[in-house]
């Protein structure tokens, strides 16, 4: 009553949560993103998938990204791990310009990615290998990156021998065992069940906590991304701008009780709104969708 | 509504037990052997021809001759007007369908019988001759080829530069370059190998190129992000991943090698099993002609057989391949 003007709830920061965030902003910047802009050419003609986007992801950060579909989420993992080259701007790793893929960031992908001819052990030791480490060394190296995945017991299986979620465990695994500075991950979660992905993320959150680590996770999922994130980088689409840099104001450490807490749910409606704006124009192609419903069954027979 | 039924003899895509697979298996052997023997041993299906066992008077029939059945008849009449001695006969196939006993006995005998003339060689030892030619054509094929196939499936560059150039000349039919094969390189052993090489040479470099495309890219972006360097990326990742449907192309290429053989064989100086085929089909042996040729194909099906086999050893993380 006393200010007209009331700072949104989301906003809103327990001093817990508060001298947190101080602590990561104060660690050195990890992955800097300077005026990133990438432009297709199609044959509509040239499309923007990312317009000057720019921001600073600090050491140890959990940094999620979500966004409606065209926003360009896949084009920007795929810049920062070098799959992609940007139209302009620059991207910078360890204060290190990015050129091209490397072992400094590792990334994990929607579709498992896993070498099939190569057993699960064999997998996690690929990046060792590749980069020079004698077999021995690589090898014990990769059994304790299996251990820690909770896949010691599967080393000598095939890939196709294993679950959704054990394969992405495995991908975690040799994505880890580079001892990358940032994790890239491209909706990982994606293709799992419901019940298999709580578990993966609370796995990966741990895995985070006792590792030294930065994690770059891309999603379509809005509870995930805030009960993961310290921070959630929002996209819009058409161009991929940043809309906003929300800081989670849920406290660490996170468990599956606090996503019916104030803070959750005022973060959740911040998403909800950003995402799925009240206006929306629909885009194009969805827009030539219209499903004309006519009455099929007995005008009397109602269902609700 | 009529509902199908996915029980029984036609339901679509049933998967079969391995018992039903090896019984319907051997059952694609029997069936044509069956129609084969039915036209061979019952006397009313076909059997167009009368095998004379008795000229009688007629001058130019002679024991052992076939004669079509209207021939016969007309001069069995003839000769019963005349009252003259009868011919005899008993209706037979042409000469070129041999009985399947015969050809089983031509198994058997067409290994122990020594050649005809003095320089001459053993069936065994043409078999032997046409193998070799396989061999070779198909080791010097896959030298050049799979190397290419791959480098081409992973370099769009170097597709381009050569795909065009091949789709052409796959078109060329091998045997037109028979009579350059010989000036070029001979008349014995060479040329042949050669009409081998360029009729499996450019279909291989195509398949194996497009099998390397079909290498699942997100394999290559993640041994990237994992460090792994160019050079790397095709002995550790491509070569690897395709290794399983590699093994696959190039035993329907081998099927395809076997099937230029016979025109290969017959450039320069005739050959092998072609000119076993050759010779005995000049002396009516057609019991020993289809011998050989089933030789071939059952050389053909063993080695697919046995590279089958070998195939499931070799890659056990394959899944297609159990199919």
């Amino acid at each position: 009553m006393f200010n007209p003007q009331t700072v949104p709830d989301y906003l809103l920061q327990s001093d817990a949560v508060r001298s947190r965030f101080e602590r990561l902003k104060a660690r050195e910047p990890i992955l800097e993103v300077r005026n990133l802009t990438k432009r297709f050419v199609t044959p509509q003609g040239e499309h923007t998938a990312l317009a000057d986007v720019s921001f600073t992801t600090h050491r140890r950060e959990f940094v999620c990204v979500i966004g409606p579909s065209g926003c360009g989420k896949s084009t920007l993992i795929r810049i920062l791990a070098g799959l992609e080259t940007q139209t302009s701007g620059e991207v910078r790793v360890n204060g290190k310009t990015v050129r091209g893929p490397g072992a400094d960031r590792g990334m994990v992908f929607q579709g498992y990615t896993l070498f099939p001819w190569l057993t699960v052990k064999k997998n996690v030791m690929f990046g060792l290998r590749m980069n020079g480490q004698g077999n021995t060394q690589a090898e014990r190296e990769a059994l304790q990156w299996l251990d820690l995945v909770g896949l010691e017991k599967f080393a000598n299986a095939y890939p196709h021998q294993l679950s959704g979620g054990m394969k992405q465990r495995v991908a975690i695994a040799r994505a880890l065992a580079n001892r990358p500075g940032i994790l890239l991950m491209d909706e990982p979660f994606g293709a799992l069940d419901a019940q298999t992905r709580a578990k993966m993320q609370a796995h990966l959150l741990d895995i985070w906590r006792n590792v030294d680590i930065t994690i770059f996770f891309i999603t379509h999922d809005l509870d995930e991304a805030i009960f993961l994130a310290d921070r959630i980088l929002v996209l819009k689409a058409h161009p991929g701008e940043v809309q906003e840099l929300i800081e989670v104001p849920v406290p660490r450490p996170r468990s599956y009780a606090q996503f019916n807490t104030p803070e959750f749910l005022a973060t959740r409606a911040r998403l909800d709104a950003l995402i799925h704006p009240p206006a929306q124009e629909e885009p194009e192609d969805e827009a030539r969708v219209r499903p004309h419903m006519i009455r099929l069954t007995d005008v009397n027979d109602t269902v609700e | 509504m009529a509902e199908i039924s996915q029980t029984g003899w036609f339901a679509v895509r049933r998967e079969l037990s391995p018992r039903g697979k090896w019984m319907l298996g051997i059952g694609s052997f029997l069936l044509p052997v069956l129609v084969w023997c039915v036209v061979s041993y019952v006397p009313f299906v076909w059997h167009p021809q009368v095998l004379i066992t008795q000229p009688g008077s007629v001058d130019y029939f002679q024991p052992g001759m076939r004669v079509d059945k209207a021939v016969f008849a007309d001069e069995l009449d003839h000769a019963r007007e005349t009252h003259a001695a009868l011919p005899a006969g008993v209706s037979a196939n042409p000469v070129y369908l041999p009985a399947p006993h015969e050809v089983l006995r031509a198994f058997y005998t067409a290994f122990t019988t020594p050649p005809a003339s003095q320089d001459g060689v053993w069936l065994h030892q043409s078999l032997w001759h046409s193998i070799q030619i396989i061999f070779w054509g198909f080791v010097v094929s896959s030298l050049i080829g799979v190397p290419l196939g791959i480098v081409c499936g992973t370099y769009s560059v170097l597709a381009r530069l050569q795909e065009p150039f091949f789709e052409f000349f796959r078109y060329l039919p091998a045997p037109a370059f028979g009579a350059l094969m010989v000036a070029v390189l001979g008349i014995y052993d060479a040329p042949k190998i050669a009409i081998i090489v360029i009729g499996t040479l450019f279909q291989q470099v195509l398949i194996i190129a497009n099998t390397t495309r079909k290498l699942e890219y997100g394999l290559l972006e993640a041994a990237m992000t994992l460090g792994t360097t160019r050079l790397k990326l095709l002995t550790h990742v491509v070569v690897p991943g395709i290794l399983p449907d590699l093994y696959r192309d190039q035993r329907i290429l081998l099927g395809w090698a076997w099937t230029y053989l016979i025109v290969a064989e017959l450039v320069g100086t005739s050959s092998g099993i072609t000119w076993y085929i050759t010779q005995q089909a000049r002396y009516q042996h057609f019991d020993n002609v289809y011998a050989a040729i089933m030789m071939i194909g059952i050389i053909g099906l063993g080695t697919d057989l046995v590279l089958a086999f070998l195939g499931r050893k070799l890659f056990p993380w394959d899944r297609t391949l159990k199919a």
